[in-house]
């Protein structure tokens, strides 16, 4: 067969195979790209490893006690966490309740065409903003601001509705009431952003059907959007508990770190988080092996929530833009 | 004329239809009104919290706010003046080594999941550890770092330090560069590779120009959030009262600092604490607002 003449002015076509050089600096760059997504994986397992392996020596002194005793005496070598996995579930369900409570009505502020779009940017900015605040900052407003604030509510609770466990003790200043506000303000970005996704992969079409059908604004919302977007919110809340649990240097400031299990709001406590943050960087090394036990208790956690979020979330988006 | 059946049934129909017209006094109409109240007031309290932290910072860091913060060191005890120089330094230079570490992986990984294999089993697994990674306490990292560096090396250190902050901004780069580079149109990529360009030239020459803006969002969002970080310092850097001299021994940071000085009871210290977080927020939302600069060319 005769051989294509290029038909162009110019002889030469502008259209080549590659050069040998260019095939092994293609492979090359293909490997360098592959192992920097492997390189991640890696990371995940190694994190894994690392923290298993510190806290192997914890595990083989104190054993399943470590997890079911509220002790922590470095001076008579007895460790316990029972307090901080109280304190962490306990001061994470309660910021969850508020910041989903929040977050889910923001999101539906937002999405739902209650505002003009530039208005609805600023409030997204703010709820944005939110997020970027370091937690540190949050501790150190905790300190100066919240817990004074909500000193007075606390005491006239704690005088009038003493007989309810929530308000049991008196109110001392650092505590669980101001950590779970704090730790609710730094979670709400997480949840709002996460539910907005979900609402804003609903079809517009979808709203005008339940108008058609004569609903109010709101029992479009309530009774075909929301059940729509439930997976995505669903999600929205475990990655938001997820963030939650794992919050430390803000509580660390505020929680009081107090090694006590109570149902009370006003009576310091103590989360894994910060008690790793508050006593490692002056912990002996016993100490530092009892806290790496309570470290993988966290990771172990964490990760099964994080796990299950990410799964949630991307079964929703799956189902929803299908 | 009389009335042909036609317009007596539009008649009678006419008088079976409810009125269109929106009362205020029917129970759903009332709650509609309600609940959109309801959401604004809760959108209103949820802006209260940004505006508090921000008047705080600008009136109690903003009061201390002097050129002395950026030369002098740390003050001990009852002493008066002093500054942060040295955690402002050591705050940079460990977001510095840990965006050099993170950003050239992060987009290497990213173009991998995004333009070499897309729908691979090893890019979905990337892809999830990204997500998981994205939600990992950060505390964690420190302890990772600390076992498996600190230790090693015998010292806390600034390089330990940036290493933690780079595992933290590794999945923000990775996705984000991911989420750009898929953005890239499809004709573009197969024009390079139709005039013979190897998926390498395709990625340095179309690909990365164009996806530049949205992988450059994702490294100011991931240095923004490194600058804020603290809890992995802890574990790492520590804190020093000094300046910065080597790479290898324990780092100041602001973060550090405003957490070591919140919890002490000289009035001094806790200015000191505020100012810190004045320059911590500022240097945050200079790299927000990077971000969002970016964000808003992509195309």
């Amino acid at each position: 067969m005769a051989q294509l003449k290029p038909t162009s002015l110019s002889e030469k076509s502008i259209s080549q195979n590659p050069s040998g050089a260019e095939y092994a600096t293609d492979r090359g760059f293909k490997w360098l790209a592959r192992a920097s997504g492997v390189g991640t994986i890696v990371l995940l397992v190694a994190v894994l490893i690392v923290i298993g392996a510190e806290a192997l020596p914890a595990i083989s002194k104190h054993g399943l006690s470590f997890l079911t005793s509220a002790v922590w005496a470095p001076g008579r070598n007895e460790f316990g966490i029972l307090a901080e996995i109280w304190g962490t579930l306990y001061s994470s369900i309660l910021a969850l309740i508020i910041a989903g409570f929040f977050g889910v009505a923001i999101s539906i502020f937002l999405t739902q065409d209650f505002l003009p779009p530039a208005l609805a940017q600023v409030f997204r900015t703010i709820v944005e903003m939110l997020a970027a605040i370091p937690s540190v900052v949050y501790g150190l407003w905790g300190i100066f601001v919240v817990i004074p604030a909500i000193r007075p509510v606390a005491n006239w609770l704690h005088e009038y509705l003493g007989f309810i466990p929530l308000f049991s003790t008196s109110f001392g200043g650092p505590g669980m009431a101001p950590a779970v506000i704090v730790l609710a303000i730094m979670v709400l970005p997480t949840v709002a952003a996460i539910s907005q996704d979900a609402f804003r992969l609903i079809p517009y079409k979808v709203k005008e059907a339940a108008y058609g059908m004569g609903t109010t604004r709101w029992e479009a919302i309530l009774k075909v959007m929301v059940p729509t977007a439930a997976n995505g919110i669903f999600a929205s809340l475990v990655l938001g508990f997820g963030r939650a649990l794992g919050e430390t240097m803000a509580l660390a400031m505020i929680i009081g770190n107090a090694n006590q299990i109570s149902l009370s709001l006003f009576s310091p406590a103590n989360t894994l988080a910060s008690l790793l943050a508050s006593t490692f960087p002056e912990a002996g090394q016993i100490e530092r092996e009892a806290l790496m036990f309570a470290a993988l208790t966290l990771l172990f956690i964490t990760f099964i929530v994080n796990v299950a979020g990410t799964i949630i979330m991307s079964f929703a988006s799956k189902q929803q833009t299908s | 004329m009389t009335m042909t059946t036609a317009d007596f049934s539009q008649a009678a129909a006419a008088k079976a239809v409810p009125s269109m017209r929106r009362s205020f006094a029917e129970p759903r109409n009332l709650r509609s009104y309600l609940l959109t109240l309801s959401v604004w007031l809760i959108a209103i309290i949820a802006s209260v919290p940004l505006f508090s932290v921000l008047y705080m910072l600008i009136s109690q860091g903003g009061a201390r706010l002097s050129f002395d913060l950026f030369t002098q060191l740390p003050p001990a005890g009852f002493m008066p003046g002093g500054g942060f120089g040295n955690a402002i330094i050591g705050t940079l230079v460990m977001v510095g080594i840990g965006s050099l570490i993170s950003i050239p992986i992060g987009i290497l990984g990213g173009i991998y999941l995004g333009a070499i294999s897309p729908d691979s089993k090893l890019s979905e697994t990337v892809r999830f550890v990204g997500k998981v990674l994205t939600g990992f306490p950060s505390i964690l990292v420190g302890v990772f770092v600390f076992g498996a560096l600190v230790q090693a090396m015998g010292t806390f250190s600034a390089l330990a330090g940036g290493v933690a902050l780079a595992i933290g901004m590794l999945p923000t780069v990775l996705l984000t560069s991911e989420q750009a580079i898929r953005m890239v149109p499809q004709r573009m990529k197969d024009a390079a590779v139709g005039i013979g360009c190897t998926t390498t030239q395709t990625v340095w020459k179309v690909v990365l120009p164009t996806a530049l803006p949205g992988i450059m969002t994702g490294i100011m969002l991931g240095i923004a959030s490194a600058a804020g970080e603290s809890a992995p310092l802890l574990f790492t850097a520590l804190f020093s009262n000094f300046w910065l001299e080597s790479l290898v021994e324990p780092t100041a940071s602001l973060s550090i600092l405003i957490y070591n000085f919140s919890g002490m009871p000289f009035p001094n210290q806790i200015q000191l604490a505020w100012s810190a977080s004045l320059v911590l927020v500022l240097i945050v939302l200079v790299f927000n607002i990077l971000s969002r600069l970016f964000g808003n060319r992509k195309v």
